[in-house]
């Protein structure tokens, strides 16, 4: 049995086609994975995101325990300030990638990915066995929803649905105050939720956090209040193909528990100077020496099916490594992906192929991201 | 609702036949295209290739996935469609019309009474 999110039923209301993803029921589109992508990049998408975990750190203990087991410095956040952040085991490998929001002095959340909730919540349950004092950490990922609003004209109704300056974290007179990276608690209705001015698509947007009932009529005001300015609601399908476009990483395909920051390419979010931390001595030798593999991006150069993860790349004529995130490119018409190479071979502008089907296309890489934002 | 002319017979596959003669044109239906949404690329057999009913025969990508048309008869490959090749979404939007991917001649007529009639691929839509 699937589970779902609190909002399903208005999935099913809005006709989206539901698949599994970790575990979840999900929309992967509505109408059309491209018609979603596009509203996003030229006015506003509205995605579910209830299916990602929240974990809440508390506590004397809390920075220096999230310190310890995070590659970012998390001493860099005042309040109402987050970051996104790695977490590593002792080989520098991947456990997950999140968010982390100081939202009080003492109190911390992270967002985490769907598909590693149970694994997240373990490993800091330990790494917290382990490191003691003052420290609370609490699953809360029952307790919430979110949903994240993203694209250029988010901006200019958020405020009519949010009204009102913010009660806690980030104190601004508006949603729309929120700097990249600030968050701050807001009054919606008669609930209290969490905003962010953070998202996964390359656009500005934010991502809002609540319990289920504020979520499901956070999701209606939303979709009311945006339609004029063309927003959407926008399921997986865009998700994967709006941050492919700038290349941010997906749990499971560019980062696992077998492939460090620094060979995806997040290299500057591992904070080597800020004291001990899981997987620090492997990192700090990475940054230091080099590494064997590297995430390299790279767009067909003829005319193609789109390249898939799992497809084999291939340079000078030897197959040297695998797909990692492929799609075709709404934005940009043709086939982009992500790969891992031999480090020697992973410098922009070089030529490679992409073997489809049995077949090898020509394809290049090419410096990261895709696309920017205007 | 799906269109589904009633000049085709249909496979189970979602694939329809309009038949002059002993050559047929091959297609996908308005149901199939609706259910791939964004078709992105074809990949459409070589003039000459000779096929067996039900055999995979062409390749559809969308934005998510990619999905094999069998041939709903056996025969020959006599013509592709480049207008399919070079505007994907010809596809999506002109599933019974401009967006026919071969025509095959036909080397087993007989065949034709395993397909499904307008109405009974109607019905299998229907679910």
């Amino acid at each position: 049995m699937l589970k779902r999110t609190a909002l399903y039923a208005s999935h099913q209301q809005l006709g989206g086609k539901l698949i599994e993803f970790g575990g979840w029921e999900m929309p992967v589109q509505y109408t059309s994975i491209t018609d979603e992508h596009q509203a996003v990049r030229t006015a506003a998408g509205l995605f579910d995101i209830s299916h990602m975990g929240e974990v809440t750190v508390s506590g004397a203990n809390a920075e220096a325990f999230l310190n310890a087991v995070l590659t970012n410095d998390i001493r860099k956040l005042a309040p109402g300030e987050g970051q996104y952040t790695l977490m590593c085991n002792e080989r520098g490998g991947v456990v997950d990638d999140l968010y982390a929001y100081r939202l009080a002095p003492e109190i911390y959340l992270l967002i985490i990915n769907a598909s590693r909730i149970e694994p997240d919540v373990a490993w800091l349950q330990a790494q917290a066995a382990k490191f003691g004092g003052d420290l609370k950490l609490t699953d809360a990922s029952h307790n919430y929803a979110a949903i994240a609003v993203q694209g250029p004209a988010v901006k200019d109704f958020i405020n009519a649905v949010i009204p009102g300056a913010s009660t806690s974290a980030m104190r601004v007179n508006a949603v729309t105050e929120l700097k990249k990276n600030q968050v701050g608690g807001f009054k919606f209705e008669n609930h209290n939720v969490l905003v962010s001015r953070t998202g996964y698509t390359g656009e500005d947007g934010f991502e809002i956090v609540g319990s289920d009932e504020s979520i499901i009529h956070l999701w209606a005001s939303l979709l009311a209040a945006g339609k004029p300015f063309g927003l959407k609601p926008a399921g997986l399908g865009a998700r994967d193909t709006l941050r492919t476009e700038v290349c941010y990483p997906l749990y499971g395909h560019e980062l696992d528990e077998n492939t460090t920051p620094i060979e995806a390419g997040v290299g500057f979010f591992v904070s080597l100077d800020k004291g001990e931390f899981n997987g620090r001595s492997v990192l700090a030798e990475q940054k230091a020496s080099g590494v064997k593999k590297k995430l390299v991006a790279f767009k067909m150069a003829e005319k193609s099916a789109p390249p898939r993860p799992h497809y084999p790349i291939w340079i000078n004529g030897v197959s040297v490594g695998q797909v990692v995130s492929g799609t075709q490119s709404p934005t940009l018409g043709i086939g982009i992906g992500l790969a891992y190479v031999p480090a020697e071979l992973a410098k922009p502008g070089t030529p490679v192929e992409i073997e489809i089907r049995g077949k090898r296309a020509a394809a290049i890489t090419v410096p990261k991201p895709f696309y920017k934002k205007a | 609702m799906s269109t589904v002319p009633t000049d085709s017979k249909y496979a189970k596959s979602h694939e329809w036949i309009r038949v002059s003669g002993d050559t047929g044109t091959v297609g996908i239906t308005d149901h199939a295209q609706h259910e791939l949404t964004d078709i992105v690329f074809v990949e459409l057999p070589a003039v000459g290739r000779k096929l067996k009913a039900g055999e995979a025969s062409a390749v559809v990508e969308s934005v998510k996935t990619a999905s094999d048309i069998y041939a709903p008869v056996s025969g020959e490959i006599i013509e592709i469609n480049p207008a399919i090749v070079d505007n994907p979404a010809l596809v999506n939007t002109e599933p019974h019309t401009g967006g026919w991917f071969y025509k095959i001649k036909l080397s087993n007529p007989a065949e034709l009474g395993a397909l499904l009639s307008p109405a009974d691929y109607e019905k299998q839509i229907a679910g």
